[in-house]
């Protein structure tokens, strides 16, 4: 016979949530280290229209529809109210976190790589209810493209319009980018981020590297 | 192309990030296994192809990723009206 409680266990559902980064000194494998991302930095073009950052960051997928108890809860340990209107984002007010609208009901939480951890844990402790939290970290990389020119490079590559009357700043939006497809945000007048596949880093890497040669592209770290 | 608009997203967008999932209002039957062969073969294979007003299931596959129905004219491509799952379309053929 098993000596597992299951009563005990029926009585507390425990939810397993694993932290992604076992250890400080496991260094985190971005998809494009075979770039050499800082060498580039620090060798390559710094006068570029486009500029191009890596980021480590971690993102959490957040699927439920809220009734008023979990709403609450959620705004609690968030410190900020999931958007519900539709392409929007918003951001706590040290900047750390933000939570982007991707569909009705799903949300996408944007936080400190070293953060996500915490962030999932909590949430299993506090909000109760059916919902569904996932790192997927993992799975997804994050590109900031800044510059004067960054527009004209992501027109190339997504029919989203990047008109200012359209695209405010805070807006998200998912759609195709290049052969593939992007969650794009614009988080300052000249800045955007991408939200891409981890399996696509590269491909998305060379993309927009030929589709900012004409301007310049500058990487920084 | 269309330009289409998503009624989740509430924003047109092109058809590129839509995919068409075929006939709309195709309802399951209740009790499969009391189906005739004829009734299950009817809800699998066979479609409505009409020329004019035809309703139409169609996701947001690169979007939100939600599916919403649209009534579109067959002859003249044009789209006439764009309403969520559940909802009763006001454009009806005659």
């Amino acid at each position: 016979m098993s000596d597992v409680n299951n009563e005990a266990l029926e009585q507390a559902p425990i939810k397993l949530v694993m932290n992604q980064l076992p250890a400080i000194d496991v260094p985190f494998e971005s998809p494009l280290h075979h770039v050499e991302l800082a060498k580039i930095a620090e060798h390559g073009e710094s006068q570029g229209g486009v500029v191009f950052r890596e980021l480590s960051l971690g993102l959490l997928t957040l699927r439920c529809t809220p009734n008023a108890e979990q709403a609450t809860s959620i705004e609690a340990i968030l410190g900020v109210a999931l958007p519900s209107k539709p392409l929007t984002s918003v951001s706590s007010a040290s900047g750390e976190l933000t939570v982007m609208w991707i569909s009705p009901d799903e949300w996408l939480l944007q936080v400190p790589q070293d953060k996500a951890f915490e962030l999932e844990t909590r949430f299993f402790a506090e909000v109760g209810g059916h919902y569904s939290l996932v790192n997927v970290s993992g799975g997804n990389t994050v590109f900031e493209l800044s510059g004067e020119d960054v527009v004209k490079v992501l027109k190339k590559s997504t029919p989203i319009d990047f008109h200012d009357s359209e695209f405010p700043v805070g807006k998200v939006v998912s759609s195709v980018f290049a052969k593939s497809g992007a969650t794009i945000c614009r988080t300052a007048e000249q800045s955007y981020q991408l939200v891409v596949r981890r399996s696509f880093a590269d491909y998305l890497w060379l993309w927009l590297q030929d589709a900012s040669k004409e301007y310049g592209l500058t990487v920084t770290c | 192309m269309f330009h289409i608009f998503c009624p989740h997203c509430g924003e047109y967008r092109e058809e590129e990030e839509f995919h068409a999932k075929g006939e709309a209002h195709i309802a399951r039957p209740l009790d499969p296994d009391a189906c005739s062969d004829e009734e299950w073969g009817e809800f699998l294979y066979f479609r409505k192809n009409p020329r004019g007003i035809h309703h139409e299931l169609w996701v947001h596959a690169a979007g939100c990723r939600k599916f919403f129905n649209i009534t579109r004219n067959t002859q003249t491509y044009e789209i006439l009206e764009v309403y969520k799952l559940g909802e009763t379309p006001s454009v009806v053929a005659e």
